[in-house]
């Protein structure tokens, strides 16, 4: 499976804002201002469709701005992008997600007095009982709330969220919030999933799951844009990789290419040329996972 | 001390016309606030175009009482329209603000000399209840001993409490819907809400349109019962009695808001009563160097806000709410 999606991007070239066989996303001259700081600043950019594409960068490369411009939280001062061929210029979030386009936080967004279960109910779409004037009238769409809650509980099922089902969504570690997030997002059906930092926080056991999750997502055929901070992670589930510093795109390419460039050690490591990229990102992984698990001891 | 009467004007107080008026307005809120998070500090202004709609529209233009009813629901509808349009994309606290000027200018307007001519100035407008006590079904009052209501009020009370309950139902069907579903999310994080696809504004829009007509037909309520309307029976504690009847009951609890009312008013009633005798006559039980009966009149108001506290502290999810969901630190 993965080298035929590898084959989709045969012979692209590894240049920043590099055209793609065939993009689900088209972006350009994409900039947002904060204050006297360019957050972004995209000339040009292009997400594969079918493949996962890894976005990174340091701490204030601007990852989570270009997510809100895209999807429609935040409003770019200017430059033009489309999904799946037509323009999202000034569509309202919302729509953006019923279009196909989904995204998850950096800082998990479950609803904590909602449970597990109306969590991913929620997500579901084009509901009947959602409209006033027929929420009243249960019979009117209890079938439908039938038909989610089953797909809600396959979901749940695939994500070893399923004992959880009927707990308060605030009662959930980190990393189950996590996983939470995503499978809520999928009962969207999206065509492309843009997952924040899917594996901040969580702790390095429901890592390797949540890696096969975001693998499998590809293999039902959606596209997934993904930021993360882990080499190790981005070379083991990426196809391709875009790098941003300093809100532009600095570099793209294979895992390997990406990892190999200048450019990429330079925006990551600034002065410290000689250490190695891996090494860096593990030690500080562990120091995150540590803390993760002492908070949790001391939550109870 | 007579503690009989005190306790039977207190009950008479629960179970009568101005619980009900509250208890409408307090479902208003627990609409807005209870369960989609939105702050309305202007309960008032809706209750007062409600009465002042159906008093306006029979009083002033001589329409027919129904149509007047009509036109009073309609206002509120109006009035939350054009406070939210401005308001529900931005911050919480926008909405806050707009609300509780808005009342504030509804009340002076309504109450101005300048508008004598349609809304009747400091005195009001009266008599446009007349075809709605003229349905009375009753032949006499009621009296069981404990309480006793005039025939006026058994008529009044007959129509709101039944309006209370089919607003209780409305509210029931609606909360375990999906799109009560929705409301709560909203609550918690619109934002997530907006991602999953929905029309967060929408939501909000449906909800405080909602929840200011229950508040309308508080005023509406209350405009029949006293058959008489003024700018001043709408001053901003009108809206902070109804929160606190919410908060005593428990927001985000389908009978919180009611149940609240009905204690508040028990205890304005019952305190107040209990100090006024306690300070009245010759000998009275607090001399009157220590409390004057002026002053006793308002020692309610300090004893029920001490008791909001209170209950604020050690059970701030009120009487009917879970201590559950409220227990939850939202990380
Ligand atoms: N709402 C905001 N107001 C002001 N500055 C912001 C805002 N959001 C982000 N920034 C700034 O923009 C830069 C990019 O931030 P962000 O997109 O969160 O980076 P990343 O996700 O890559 O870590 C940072 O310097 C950040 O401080
Ligand atoms: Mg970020």
């Amino acid at each position: 499976m993965p080298a035929d999606n590898h084959s989709l991007l045969a012979g692209v070239a590894d240049t920043p804002g590099v055209a793609k066989p065939d993009p689900i996303v088209k972006g350009s001259n994409i900039s947002r201002q904060f204050g006297g700081l360019k957050a972004v600043d995209v000339e040009h950019l292009e997400i594969q469709r079918g493949v996962i594409t890894a976005l990174i960068g340091p701490n204030g490369a601007g990852k989570t701005t270009l997510f809100n411009l895209l999807t429609g939280f935040d409003v770019p001062d200017t430059g033009e992008w489309s999904f799946n061929g037509t323009s999202l210029q000034k569509v309202p979030a919302y729509k953006v997600a019923r279009r196909g386009m989904v995204r998850t936080f950096q800082l998990t967004k479950v609803l904590s007095k909602l449970t597990v279960i109306e969590n991913m109910r929620l997500g579901a779409t084009g509901q009947r009982g959602e409209r006033f004037w027929s929420a009243p009238f249960r019979p009117l769409w209890s079938s439908q709330e039938d038909a989610n809650t089953q797909r809600a509980d396959e979901l749940l099922a695939r994500f070893k969220l399923d004992a959880k089902r009927e707990d308060f969504a605030g009662s959930l570690s980190g990393g189950q919030r996590k996983l939470l997030e995503m499978a809520r997002s999928l009962m969207v059906d999206p065509e492309l999933i843009m997952l924040d930092e899917p594996m901040a926080g969580v702790n390095p056991a429901l890592k390797q799951s949540l890696l096969g999750h975001v693998k499998s997502l590809r293999d039902e055929g959606r596209t997934v844009l993904f930021v993360e901070h882990d080499m190790d992670m981005v070379r083991d589930i990426s196809d391709w990789v875009i790098v941003m510093a300093q809100g532009k795109i600095v570099a793209e390419g294979t895992p390997d290419q990406v990892m190999s460039n200048q450019a990429v050690i330079d925006a990551y490591l600034g002065a410290h040329h000689d250490t190695d990229i891996t090494e860096l990102d593990e030690s500080s992984l562990e120091a995150a996972a540590e803390q993760e698990l002492d908070e949790e001891g001391t939550h109870g | 001390m007579d503690y009989g009467t005190i306790f039977s004007s207190a009950l008479a107080s629960a179970l009568g016309p101005t619980a009900i008026v509250y208890a409408l307005a307090a479902i208003g809120l627990n609409i807005h606030f209870g369960y989609t998070g939105l702050l309305n500090f202007g309960q008032a202004g809706f209750m007062a175009v409600g009465a002042f709609g159906l008093s306006v529209s029979v009083v002033t233009y001589d329409l027919p009482f129904v149509v007047g009813v009509l036109i009073a629901l309609l206002a509120t509808v109006v009035l939350a329209i054009i406070l939210g349009v401005p308001t529900l994309r931005l911050r919480a606290d926008y909405l806050a603000i707009a609300t509780i000027a808005t009342a504030e200018i509804l009340r002076l307007i309504f109450g101005a000399v300048e508008t004598k001519d349609v809304f009747g100035g400091s005195n009001g407008l009266s008599g446009f209840a007349q075809p709605f006590i003229e349905l009375n079904p009753y032949d006499s009052g009621l009296d069981i001993g404990i309480i006793s209501y005039r025939r006026d009020d058994l008529w009044i009370l007959t129509v709101g409490w039944a309006l209370v309950a089919l607003a209780c139902l409305l509210i029931w069907l609606l909360m375990r819907s999906p799109w009560g579903r929705v409301l709560r999310s909203i609550r918690e994080d619109e934002d997530a809400v907006r991602s999953l696809g929905k029309n967060v504004f929408a939501y909000k829009m449906q909800a405080l349109v909602l929840g200011g007509v229950f508040g309308g037909l508080g005023g509406i309520v209350l405009a029949l019962s006293q058959n008489n309307i003024k700018g001043s029976d709408f001053s901003t504690n009108v809206t902070f009695y109804a929160y606190t009847a919410l908060l005593i009951g428990g927001a985000a609890r389908v009978l919180g808001p009611v149940i609240g009312a009905m204690i508040f008013w028990f205890l304005m009633t019952g305190i107040g009563a209990f100090f006024s005798q306690a300070t009245s006559g010759t000998d009275p039980l607090i001399p009157s160097d220590i409390m004057t009966d002026t002053q006793a009149s308002l020692v309610r108001l300090v004893l029920v806000g001490l008791g909001l506290m209170l209950l604020m502290i050690y059970r701030p999810q009120g009487i009917f709410g879970d201590r559950k969901e409220l227990a939850i630190d939202a990380r």
